[in-house]
């Protein structure tokens, strides 16, 4: 029988994984974007798995709201990237280091 | 009326002279400062001519308001009595002549205006110590010829040994001063009053009181006296406090007399005589003033044999007469202490005055062993020398005798006949210091106009001859130079008349102030009715010296014949003997010449620590602790966290995205663990 735990179980392991990706990933920026996609899929399944566990329906009308989000979210990251590519040349994530004051 | 004329008249002329000289200019200047202390003259004269006939009392002329606060009250007051009638007439004179004279001396000065004020300054304070009629106000008078003077020993100031003099004199005085002040404070502890007449009239009541001091129980009247003394000590360049007096030649000659000789450096006899009757209270205070000053006495004389630059043997000549007034006053004969002060002032002025012409015929020369055979060139200043010599070594034979003869026999009259242990040491000190001052004043004499010219192997009369662009001296001069010695083709040149009006005037009191006024000093009937209380005068001493035994009497003249003799045997008949001395005794002759080792001595005790330990707060105390962990460790620190924060700030996305989960961790790790 496949309970909460390990729903709640692969969330973690997803969000591990998407918070690690953001750190380590020195490549490309649109690994990070997807990192992010990972991670908020990551809470959408915790959202799910706890709607059902609780049987209440909002947890799942949340977690519709979350993925329209992340949807329009990976729209703007990826046309800044776009912009950024066009006036750097680039897209590694070594060289995105003009955050600094 | 009069008295504030004497008194502020120089001050108004400082003020002008000093602020407005720019403006009126230097003649103007100098008129001014010159006639301000010539109408004091004129005004101080009839003054004191008033007490020697007797006719009148002692006064206090109120001015001001000063300082009331609790029950301190303090005035400005001016006090006239003998003694400050006596002292009125030193200090207007000498400076009156001195102002005239420094219009000769100080010609081709470019600062002469500046000159004038601080003399006119000076003679103001000094004028203001002698009337003062309460401590404080004699204090001020004290520092204020303290200041004047500091601004004229280093009045010119473009010369370093000059200011280190100055700096010297200052210095050397505060200590005297500090024991002065500790000294007023305690007699207003101990009276409840500064002015003078009310601590006198119950000083008597005190004797024999005891008060703490520093963990001790001392005698009250011991304690006072001896702290004002040593302020008396400081100003009056006695053993101990004497070696700023010395350095403070580097001033202008004029100065010199006026100030380091005349009267400043009077004050401390002054004030011990003002004091008197608070002294008599106490023996052991009496005791320290007479070896006090003996020990300055001889000691000086002796330093004074050695010295070759001519001011510096006139100086210490100064240091050793001031050990006469002071062991005097010692031994209670304040009639002899102020009747040499007297005297002295006149010959002793006579001298700088005198040495001042010699070095200005000499173009700034100062060291004897470049002169010589002066006699013919400069004939008016040598004789006046020759009267000042006189003077100071008491020349003089029954009832006729120049001024010292009367002032210096008397003094050593009186130490003997006051029959105590210090004044029988003090006559025989004085004695010996007698001889010496016939032999240093003789050997200045017959060093600088008898015997060869020396002048060629100076260095200033060097340069005065290649400043003469006339190829005739040039060629004297090339001359000169095959011999070592010679004139080098100079011609000395008498000086001007207001350089030597002042010191013909100055040796006519040289020559009769002592004949004239001796009775009035010191004679057991006259001194009475002159003093009038001024001075606690001992009538009984003043018997007692006048029938002290005839070879007491002679014994002055009899080492002035000694040491005139043994300076002619040394410089005139058989020059070599000098020389031959030194060879004998190469010890004492360098420790003479070094002046005991005096400035060694607190170099090692005093300076030496004082500047180790400076240094010891300077690099440990301020720049290793307080810089270290104060400013300089704070910006240290700040640069340092900045440097950290900086190597944070990578600009990296990801960084600052790790850094912002590991805050969020904390915050939630926060808030489900410990904010419960």
């Amino acid at each position: 029988m496949i309970g909460l735990a390990h729903y709640l179980t692969v969330a973690a392991i997803l969000f591990t994984i998407g918070v690690l990706g953001i750190f380590l990933n020195r490549r490309n920026v649109i690994l990070m974007l997807m990192a992010i996609e990972l991670i908020l899929l990551a809470v959408n399944i915790n959202l799910v798995a706890f709607s059902a566990y609780l049987g209440d329906l909002t947890g799942q009308v949340l977690a519709m709201f979350v993925l329209t989000v992340a949807a329009a979210e990976a729209a703007i990251g990826l046309a800044i990237l776009v912009i950024f590519f066009r006036r750097r040349g680039s897209i590694a994530v070594d060289d995105v280091n003009r955050m600094h004051g | 009326m009069a008295l504030k004329l004497i008194v502020f008249l120089p001050l108004i002329a400082a003020l002008i002279a000093g602020l407005g000289g720019r403006w009126i200019g230097k003649t103007a200047a100098k008129a001014v400062t010159t006639g301000a202390l010539f109408v004091g003259a004129a005004l101080s004269w009839p003054i004191f001519f008033q007490y020697i006939a007797g006719t009148a009392q002692p006064t206090v002329v109120p001015v001001l308001d000063w300082i009331h606060s609790g029950n301190l009250t303090v005035d400005w007051a001016l006090r006239l009595d003998a003694l400050t009638a006596v002292m009125l007439v030193v200090v207007t004179s000498v400076s009156s002549l001195v102002h005239l004279y420094s219009w000769g001396y100080m010609e081709e000065d470019p600062g002469q205006p500046r000159f004038f004020a601080y003399l006119s300054l000076f003679s103001f304070a000094m004028l203001m110590l002698v009337t003062a009629d309460s401590l404080v106000q004699m204090f001020f008078g004290w520092e204020g010829v303290g200041l004047a003077s500091y601004l004229l020993i280093g009045f010119w100031y473009h010369k370093p040994s000059a200011n280190a003099a100055a700096l010297k004199a200052f210095v050397v005085n505060r200590v005297g001063d500090f024991g002065f002040s500790l000294g007023i404070f305690g007699t207003f502890l101990v009276f409840g009053t500064v002015s003078i007449p009310a601590i006198l009239a119950a000083a008597p009541h005190m004797a024999g009181s005891t008060i703490g001091f520093a963990g001790m129980t001392v005698d009250t009247m011991t304690l006072l006296c001896l702290l004002l003394f040593v302020g008396a000590m400081g100003k009056s360049a006695q053993l101990g406090l004497h070696t700023w007096l010395p350095d403070a030649m580097e001033g202008p000659t004029p100065v010199s007399a006026l100030i380091h000789a005349a009267t400043m450096v009077t004050a401390g006899v002054f004030m011990v005589c003002r004091l008197s009757p608070m002294f008599e209270t106490s023996a052991t205070a009496m005791h320290v003033v007479t070896y006090v000053g003996a020990a300055t006495c001889i000691f000086a004389a002796t330093v004074g044999c050695a010295q070759n630059d001519i001011k510096r043997v006139i100086a210490y000549s100064t240091c050793s007469q001031l050990g006469y007034m002071f062991f005097a006053a010692g031994v209670g004969a304040y009639g002899a202490a102020m009747f040499h002060l007297f005297t002295h002032a006149f010959f002793k002025a006579l001298l700088f005055l005198a040495a001042g012409s010699v070095i200005h015929a000499m173009h700034h020369e100062q060291d004897m062993r470049y002169y010589g055979g002066l006699r013919k060139q400069i004939p008016i200043t040598f004789w006046v020398m020759v009267i000042g010599t006189l003077a100071i070594t008491g020349v003089g034979l029954g009832p006729i005798g120049f001024a010292g003869f009367w002032s210096k026999d008397a003094i050593l009259e009186h130490s003997w006949a006051a029959g105590s242990v210090p004044g029988t040491i003090a006559f025989w000190l004085g004695a010996f210091a007698a001889l010496l001052t016939s032999f240093y004043s003789w050997r200045l004499i017959f060093l600088t106009f008898y015997g060869a010219p020396r002048w060629a192997a100076s260095e200033h009369i060097q340069h005065a001859l290649h400043h003469d662009a006339d190829p005739e001296a040039e060629a004297s001069h090339g001359k000169a130079k095959k011999h070592a010695t010679g004139t080098g083709g100079y011609h000395p040149h008498e000086s001007p008349w207001t350089i030597l009006a002042p010191i013909v005037l100055l040796a006519v009191g040289a020559v009769l102030a002592g004949q004239i006024w001796h009775p009035i000093f010191v004679d057991a009937e006259r001194g009475p009715t002159f003093w009038r209380g001024a001075v606690a005068f001992s009538e009984h001493l003043a018997h007692a010296a006048h029938g002290s035994p005839l070879w007491v009497k002679l014994t002055p003249t009899i080492v002035m014949l000694i040491g005139l003799g043994i300076a002619y045997n040394n410089y005139i008949r058989n020059p070599d003997a000098a020389g031959a001395f030194v060879r004998t005794f190469p010890g004492v002759h360098r420790f003479v010449l070094n002046k005991w080792y005096f400035d060694e001595l607190y170099d090692v005790l005093f300076i030496r620590p004082a500047l180790w330990f400076g240094r010891l707060f300077w690099k440990g105390g301020d720049e290793g602790t307080i810089d270290r962990f104060g400013p300089h460790g704070a910006a240290y620190a700040v640069g340092l966290g900045n440097k950290v924060t900086a190597r944070l700030q990578s600009g990296y996305l990801y960084s600052y995205a790790l850094v912002m989960l590991l805050g969020l961790i904390g915050a939630a790790s926060w808030a489900l663990w410990w904010a419960k």
